[in-house]
């Protein structure tokens, strides 16, 4: 299944790997670096797509049209309806980066540093065809393990689900009880005096 | 294919959202970036399940898992960036600082108001007790 | 025998027992007087069964294996040798007379129950010191013995100079009592066991070097501190803070032998370490003749009697060091009888007279109202003065001739052990044994001119004086009594420069003569006090503040009686050639024979047995006594009115003031202990102290310095914990 082979030897899917991977990376520093935060919620919707086209690549066909539909269709959406209910500047800001930034930066290249060489060390050789694995990433073959093995954390996952969707509702609701928006309105006084 | 093109990327990807979620002010932004982590292992997961293509698909499976908890995820943070704004006007998140200590760096706290807030105030006379109460000695002496 | 010592002293502590459970419920107060009295007096008169039984015979010991230490082991057990026999006598005595004696003088005080408990204590630790076989058995009723006198010199604890003197006492025998422990680690070390007859057969036969010798050094400490020898005499005079019978039994009779009778005990580990002989004479030479002349110097009756303790024991030291052991054992038992009769006729006349100062008790013709006391008294001073044929003269006069014996022996001598004290020793002691003879003969007639001195010559005052100040209880200022009497020494005398020297002096004395009066003035109240309560109880006889009426109670006399009756006749034990020797054994336990002295085959040289009177040793005696006698006589003719120590010139002031030991000691030991205290708490305080004030200072500059960092950004915090993990991850990948 898997073999090693040099790393000089490239195939013509690592090349496509490579340039779709640099779209991916490209589009995630954008979205952590740039000003407008529009800009960058679109950047992550191309980010999350450039993801996708590697799963395909990987010949993980459903993830990637999972990927597709949720994290591309839902999840952005999603994000830019929070950017609007937070009313958050539409155009280009200079306040989106904390004075943290530096501290940040450094912390990421650590981090970067880190995982690349281990990541690196670890499977420098490795080498696999993700053709054969083509079989592996059907909405067949995923389908049925997933209800073939894991129906148990699927399940669970069906609850988490409803707990994050009521907990969301109740969050976001303004009259949940009385206690609950008197306390909420002594925040918000709270919050105004301060402010 | 080599394994370490995608785990490469992982990993950039990842530092990239370590990146984000420190530097960004908007809790939104910090939301997009915890989804970059995420992506991030997502992408090992994918990588490994190719390579090594186990009877249950597991490496898939939990791709598909990690998809949904970070829908979840999303929905919930953002109800609660919702809450923060509600309550405070700005989605900013280092302007929620009220677990700060008093005279911390770069911390300006607002002088307590005349209207019996006294916060502040309070504060300062528990640490000064509870420092006190835990070095009886050196207020002796 | 033995056995029957090994429980005699469970009497005493079973009477303390009795009584102290009678302090503490506060009834049964009037089974006091038998429970104090009647054990303490089982106690005496099974010493003398033991005595008897004893006879001449050999030490025997019987003893209970105590504790299994690993090493040496303890006993409880009694070792009757003569020596022990004999002050165990004069122990039970001296405590039956005392607790009797007590009885009336101390009855109606408040706290007497404690008191009787507290001597019962005292006699029961002593008989252990006396019999003990063990010598750690013999520390714990050494210390018990300092523990009780704590307590019964502070019996008037309400007066400031009680509680001093009562301190005093415990930590300068303390102070001795340290090496004292030592130096029996070290004997028990050498000879590997604690209990006395092995000790002295290893110095015996190994001689005095290492362990032995270590040990009979240190062990002069305690002796030192319970004997009060120079330097650590200074407690015993302050000591006379106490009750008077306390003073009788503790302080002249028992408690201060203590030292003196462990020097005898264990008398072979001491004769065979030159060094320690030296020691013990040159201290007790200085003590013996500093202390008679301080008593000669003082004024009040009770320090008199206790300086003149002092130097009486020195006198025993001197003698044990020149090797006249069966001469000092003689004079301690002589001296334990007499001083005490002294002592308890102090506490009479003290009652009587409302004071201790001997120039007021001179105006208050004791020798009419008090006949049963003078009487005695002037047999107690005559034996201390050493006039013949009381005790006093016999047993002075056998150190005399033993110090003699030393003196001029040479070459070896046919015994045991086969050697004698230094000849230079033997020289020291005889000239201190003289000079002393001479000084002690000067202060006893001096103190008995004061007390019983022909009041019709005016002795020291005027009558006209006195008339006029008797009334005033109490005394005038110091300052005020002070020109009285310069007034009164200008009228009698014509000044002369010395004296003018002297007023100063006068001043002083003044002062003391107040604190003396202050001193005297809870006896004397106690004693009203139980005059006002008889009264009022059973209406007996009258006793005003000063009594009138009968000299004293039956009980205060009694013992007054019995101990001058004995003081009489005892120093004829000392005429028959070996008869006390035989009594008292030889210095190892073993039995005395005669004819086995001649051969050397005892410890000592036949003529240490010996306490037969010399020709040349009475002659020099009695030149002492005389000279002792007649410079008194002259110096109070010399100066009619005055108090006859003048003749001390220069001398008089620091013998007055005990020359300065209390300051000396100050200098020396008080004052650098305190820098040293100072020192420590300075070292405490600024330098142990500044490094956990340091760390508490350090953490808190930590927290202060922590807390600025918490500012509440979530951001800040995470970045932290990633870094965290980065370094923790990196640290693992690339550790190894």
């Amino acid at each position: 299944m898997t073999t090693t082979r040099a790393l000089s030897s490239t195939t013509g899917v690592e090349i496509t790997f490579v340039l779709v991977g640099l779209l991916t990376f490209g589009a995630a520093i954008l979205t952590v670096t740039v000003r407008n935060l529009v800009h960058a919620a679109l950047w992550l919707v191309v980010s999350l797509g450039g993801l996708a086209g590697c799963y395909l690549l990987l010949a993980a066909e459903f993830v990637a049209w999972v990927q597709v539909l949720i994290y591309v269709g839902a999840v952005a959406v999603l994000l830019l309806f929070g950017l609007m209910l937070t009313r958050a500047p539409i155009g280009r800001t200079t306040e989106l980066d904390s004075g943290n930034r530096w501290a940040a930066a450094v912390v990421g290249l650590a981090t970067a540093g880190v995982l690349v060489s281990v990541v690196g060390d670890a499977v420098r050789t490795t080498w696999f065809d993700p053709r054969q694995a083509v079989v592996n990433g059907t909405a067949k073959a995923v389908g049925s393990s997933l209800f073939r093995y894991w129906v148990l954390p699927f399940e669970l996952l069906s609850v988490l689900l409803l707990a994050a969707l009521v907990g969301a509702i109740v969050l976001s609701r303004r009259d949940v009880s009385a206690d609950a928006e008197f306390a909420m309105d002594a925040a918000d006084a709270e919050t105004e005096a301060e402010a | 294919m080599h394994a370490i093109y995608p785990l490469t990327l992982a990993a950039l990807l990842f530092a990239v959202g370590v990146y984000g979620v420190l530097a960004r002010r908007n809790a939104v932004a910090v939301l997009m970036a915890i989804e970059l982590l995420l992506n991030a292992v997502n992408l090992n997961l994918v990588t490994f399940s190719s390579l090594l293509r186990d009877q249950y698909g597991m490496g898939q499976v939990f791709t598909i898992f990690l998809i949904t908890v970070a829908a979840a995820e999303t929905g919930l943070g953002l109800a609660i960036v919702l809450l923060l704004y509600r309550n405070r006007g700005t989605a900013a998140i280092d302007d929620a600082r009220e677990l700060g200590e008093d005279g911390a760096l770069g911390l300006k706290r607002v002088p307590p108001q005349a209207d019996g807030d006294g916060n502040g105030n309070a504060d300062a006379a528990n640490t000064a007790t509870a420092t006190a109460a835990r070095t009886p000695k050196a207020v002796t002496k | 025998m033995s056995t029957l010592a090994l429980w005699i002293p469970l009497l005493p502590l079973l009477s303390a027992a009795a009584l102290a459970a009678v302090s503490l419920s506060g009834r049964g107060r009037r089974t006091v007087p038998a429970l104090a009295v009647l054990p303490i007096a089982a106690a005496a008169v099974l010493t003398f069964v033991v005595l008897v039984g004893h006879g001449t015979g050999a030490a025997t010991e019987s003893r209970i294996r105590y504790a299994a230490t690993g090493g040496p082991e303890l006993w409880l057990g009694a070792r009757v040798d003569g020596l022990a026999a004999l002050i165990a006598v004069l122990v039970g005595v001296v405590a039956t007379a005392v607790q009797l004696y007590s009885v009336s003088y101390m009855a109606h005080e408040e706290r007497y129950t404690s008191y009787s408990a507290l001597i019962s204590l005292f006699t029961a630790a002593m008989l252990v010191v006396v019999y003990s076989t063990d010598l750690l058995v013999l520390l714990v009723g050494w210390e018990v013995m300092g523990a009780c006198s704590y307590f019964l010199i502070g019996h008037h604890w309400e007066r400031p100079e009680a509680r001093g003197a009562s301190i005093k006492a415990f930590l300068v025998t303390k102070f001795g009592d340290v090496p004292f422990l030592l130096g029996i680690l070290f004997l028990a070390h050498g000879a590997g066991t604690f209990r006395v007859q092995p000790i002295l057969q290893h110095a015996i036969q190994q001689g005095g070097h290492g362990y032995t010798a270590a040990g009979a050094i240190l062990l002069i400490g305690g002796v030192m501190g319970k004997s009060a020898q120079v330097p650590l005499q200074t407690w015993l005079p302050d000591a006379m803070a106490g009750p008077t019978p306390i003073s009788a039994l503790i302080h002249a009779a028992t408690m201060v032998a203590a030292g003196v009778y462990v020097v005898a005990r264990l008398y072979p580990v001491f004769l065979v370490t030159p060094a320690a002989l030296w020691i013990l004479a040159i201290a007790a030479t200085l003590t013996t003749v500093t202390a008679a002349l301080s008593a000669f110097a003082q004024r009040d009756l009770k320090r008199i009697l206790a300086y003149s303790t002092v130097s009486q024991l020195a006198l025993m030291v001197a003698a044990l060091a020149a090797g006249g052991r069966d001469a000092a054992v003689f004079h301690l038992m002589s001296h334990g009888g007499f001083k005490a009769l002294l002592f308890l006729g102090a506490g009479v006349i003290i009652h009587k007279a409302g004071t201790g100062d001997v120039d007021e008790l001179n105006t208050q013709d004791l020798r009419r109202k008090l006949p049963v006391t003078f009487i005695t008294m002037t047999i107690g001073l005559a034996a201390l003065a050493g006039v013949p044929p009381f005790s006093g003269f016999f047993s002075k006069e056998s150190i005399a001739g033993a110090a003699y014996d030393t003196a001029t022996h040479s070459g070896p001598t046919k015994s045991l052990l086969g050697l004698t004290p230094p000849a230079g020793i033997g020289w020291l002691v005889l000239v201190a044994t003289l000079l002393t003879g001479f000084l002690t003969a000067a202060y006893a007639l001096r103190t008995w001119l004061m007390l019983f001195g022909p009041l019709e010559r005016g002795w020291f005052r005027s009558a006209v004086e006195l008339s006029q100040r008797q009334p005033q209880a109490p005394a005038p200022s110091g300052v005020s009594m002070a020109e009285a009497e310069a007034k009164a020494e200008t009228e009698v005398a014509p000044p002369t420069a010395a004296d003018a020297a002297a007023g100063s002096e006068w001043a002083l004395e003044a002062l003391v003569a107040e604190s003396i009066r202050e001193k005297t003035a809870a006896e004397v109240a106690a004693a009203a006090d139980a005059s006002a309560s008889a009264e009022a109880a059973k209406a007996t006889k009258a006793k005003t503040k000063v009594r009138t009426g009968p000299e004293a109670p039956r009980a205060e006399l009694l013992p007054l009686v019995v101990l001058a009756a004995v003081t009489t006749v005892f120093g004829f034990a000392g005429l028959n050639l070996g008869w006390f020797a035989s009594w008292l054994g030889d210095a190892d336990g073993n039995a005395y024979h005669a004819k086995a002295a001649e051969a050397g085959k005892l410890i000592q040289p036949a003529d240490a047995y010996h306490l037969g009177p010399g020709l040349l040793s009475i002659l020099l005696a009695l030149l002492a006594l005389a000279l002792g006698l007649g410079v008194v006589l002259v110096a109070a003719r010399a100066k009619p009115g005055t108090d006859p120590n003048h003749v001390l010139g220069f001398l008089r002031k620091p013998a007055f003031l005990g020359f300065r030991a209390d300051d000396l000691q100050d200098a020396v030991v008080v004052r650098p202990t305190q820098a040293a205290a100072d020192a420590v708490g300075f070292l405490d305080t600024e330098v142990v102290d500044a490094y956990v004030r340091g760390s508490g200072h350090a953490a808190r500059l930590l927290g202060e310095g922590l807390r600025r960092i918490q500012t509440g950004n979530v951001q800040l915090y995470l970045t932290g914990v990633l870094t965290g993990v980065v370094v923790i991850a990196a640290a693992l990948g690339f550790g190894r």
